[in-house]
């Protein structure tokens, strides 16, 4: 990097691949926005555009942690599929003969038996890997034949719908959480962001570290700020159609008053997503669970004669990897409203490219949590913008695999010019 | 004669038919240095391994300050204060400097959460001793030279208060001048009471740090002898023919 731009990124400390993702899912944008004539930058499209990538998003952020451990989870995709049936089968065919139809227990417990059922299939996975010393790629390659084939059987092929109306706001289609709510995330989420900053460089100072000069803290915190007040923005500048909302005050028998406008706000989906991230990133920096993961990638003997029981992590992340691969299935079904046996297809090839476009590296040790976040929007956008743009799916198939081979490529001569890996 | 501050006593270990070790006895005072040697595969990174917990003997007592304990994984040996230094380093290299020093003994907020500002404060305390010229703690380890990798190694034993030090070719990788840099270290921790054991190919760098010598040989000891009472010879003997010239005299 030049002169003074590439000082001023020093100074920032500021991650250059996370620029350079941002950079390269801008330019996808903008090249999208020109060929569409102006119909992908709304505020609309960016709005689908986030609910269509959370599913993966959330699944990227586990994978990030197995690959890391220089493993491979090559089932998510179907174990997302039969979790997902198994909650359309709960939710529709048992808990109603319980609590009745529409009670509020039942997406909760859905929820909690999906994730239970996630964690324990994923870390019996993790468990033939780290005790039996089966290969990751081949236990998770069964995994693949094995869910599919069991979420197909559960249904008989048949597609589980209407999924319970609770439930499906979780897939933010129809749950958002409007403007006011909106904002005052945005504004938490501000608040707490300079507190995180002030608290980091009191510290560093307590301790006698180097810091940033004041004025980079303050660049950087207006920085993050404006991007969370900008997104919140861009969420609260898609309305809800007229006509829908015609609706709504004609289902309460009220007239709507003239000129009413209403928007949608943070899809609930999203803020999963949201908070899965953070809480993912802490327990990669801030945990010692996360600590060994990274050490065992590095090292698995380093980390073993540590006294790291790495057989036990292997268990744990996949464990963890089938959590979130239920939180997905959440996501997934409930913005579709329906459970169908294909769904999930082909999802664990989206989110290994998501999490190795956002540079996590298959040799192990080094990935990061909104790298895979943004690799999944990076994806995503462009399978949309494709789609939007008339590309045959066939041909979107073949330039989305193009791009993941491109983007491998780029990393590994960007390690190398950095010495990174 | 007072009690050694570590002895191992009949230490048997095989692989498969293959006797590894084969019932041997070694010991180290405090203050003191005991090397280790032999051909590969005599034996000696295997002895180690079943002192630092990677490896269960099959047969054999170990005493702390003579007293029996029992040593199954690496956590044990870190309980009785042994700290090993590996020939491969057994580092992180994708982790900085303050992840791998405190590798399975974070420090911890009131949250439970790893507290990398006091960790990498407690590095720099500690670097500042061993070697003040360490300045890059934020960089993975991969990035660093042999003999700053090897002081990371060197840090992570010494921090926590190690009364039995291992060091499985400590000076293997290193160049000239980082090769003095142990040798200097390894005098000070001896000053300090540390018990040391020494493994090494280098037979005149043994004779220089060590004061007793262990030859080993197809996994078994050929014999101790004090550096003072062999000349290098003796011990190449001892090496290569497996016999203790000494006692055949």
């Amino acid at each position: 990097m030049s002169g003074g731009l590439g000082n001023l990124i020093k100074t920032l400390q500021i991650d250059t691949r996370l620029l350079g993702m941002i950079g390269a899912f801008i330019a996808i944008s903008l090249v999208f926005h020109v060929a569409t004539g102006g119909t992908f930058l709304t505020p609309r499209n960016l709005f689908t555009l986030t609910l269509q990538t959370a599913s993966v998003a959330v699944m990227a952020t586990g994978m990030v942690f197995v690959i890391v451990t220089r493993n491979i989870d090559l089932s998510i995709g179907s174990l997302l599929g039969i979790i997902g049936m198994l909650m359309g089968v709960i939710q529709v065919q048992i808990l109603p003969d319980f609590v009745g139809f529409g009670h509020p227990s039942i997406w909760i417990i859905t929820v909690l038996i999906g994730l239970v059922l996630g964690a324990v299939i994923g870390g019996f996975q993790g468990w033939l890997i780290g005790y039996l010393t089966i290969p990751s790629f081949i236990v998770t390659l069964g995994g693949l034949l094995i869910w599919r084939g069991g979420a197909w059987w559960v249904s008989k092929g048949t597609t589980i719908s209407p999924l319970d109306p609770n439930f499906v706001m979780l897939g933010g289609a129809s749950g958002t959480i409007g403007v006011t709510a909106s904002w005052g995330l945005a504004i938490v989420g501000s608040i707490l962001t300079v507190l995180f900053l002030i608290s980091t460089r009191r510290k560093h100072i307590s301790h006698g570290f180097a810091v940033k000069p004041l004025w980079a803290e303050y660049a950087l915190g207006a920085i993050l700020v404006g991007a969370i007040c900008g997104i919140t923005a861009i969420m609260n500048a898609y309305l809800v159609p007229t006509r829908i909302l015609e609706r709504r005050f004609a289902a309460e028998g009220l007239e709507m008053p003239e000129g009413y406008t209403e928007a949608y706000g943070f899809p609930i989906s999203v803020l999963i997503v949201l908070f899965v991230t953070i809480a993912m990133t802490i327990v990669a920096k801030k945990t010692r669970f996360g600590r060994y993961v990274f050490a065992m990638g590095g090292n698995p003997d380093a980390a073993e004669l540590s006294g790291i029981n790495t057989r036990m992590l292997t268990v744990k992340v996949f464990a963890l990897m089938g959590a979130l691969t239920a939180i997905a299935a959440v996501i997934a079904s409930a913005r579709l409203g329906s459970a169908g046996s294909s769904l999930g297809e082909l999802d664990e090839l989206r989110v290994i490219a998501a999490a190795v476009i956002g540079g996590t590296a298959l040799a192990g040790g080094v990935g990061t949590i909104y790298g895979a976040i943004l690799g999944a929007l990076i994806m995503q956008a462009l399978v949309s913008g494709m789609g939007m743009v008339g590309v045959d799916s066939p041909l979107q198939n073949m330039i989305v695999g193009g791009v993941l081979i491109l983007a491998v490529w780029i990393d590994i001569i960007y390690r190398r010019k950095t010495g990174d890996a | 004669m007072s009690t050694p501050l570590l002895e191992m006593r009949n230490i048997s270990i095989h692989f498969g038919g293959i006797k590894a070790v084969d019932d041997v006895s070694i010991d180290v005072m405090p203050g003191e240095v005991v090397g280790l040697l032999g051909h590969n595969g005599a034996g000696k990174s295997t002895l180690i391994k079943i002192l630092s917990g990677a490896y269960k003997k099959d047969a054999g007592e170990i005493f702390v300050d003579g007293k029996k304990v029992e040593i199954n994984s690496p956590i044990d040996a870190r309980a009785h204060n042994i700290e090993t230094i590996y020939q491969t380093l057994a580092l992180s290299d994708n982790l900085d400097a303050a992840s791998n020093l405190f590798l399975g003994r974070e420090i911890t907020t009131k949250f439970g959460l790893v507290d990398d500002t006091a960790m990498e404060a407690e590095s720099r305390k500690i670097m500042a001793r061993l070697n003040p010229n360490f300045k890059r703690f934020s960089e993975p380890v991969r990035s660093l030279s042999g003999g700053q990798r090897q002081s990371v190694a060197i840090a992570r034993a010494v921090y926590f208060n190690a009364r039995i030090l291992i060091m499985d070719e400590p000076t293997a990788a290193l160049g000239v001048h980082e090769t003095a840099m142990v040798a200097d270290l390894i005098k000070e921790l001896k000053a300090q009471g540390l018990g040391i054991f020494l493994i090494s190919h280098d037979t005149r760098e043994m004779m220089e740090l060590c004061d007793r010598v262990s030859v080993m040989k197809n996994g078994q000891l050929i014999g101790t002898e004090r550096v003072e009472d062999v000349t290098e010879d003796d011990i190449l003997s001892m090496i290569i023919m497996g016999k203790n010239p000494k006692k055949a005299a």
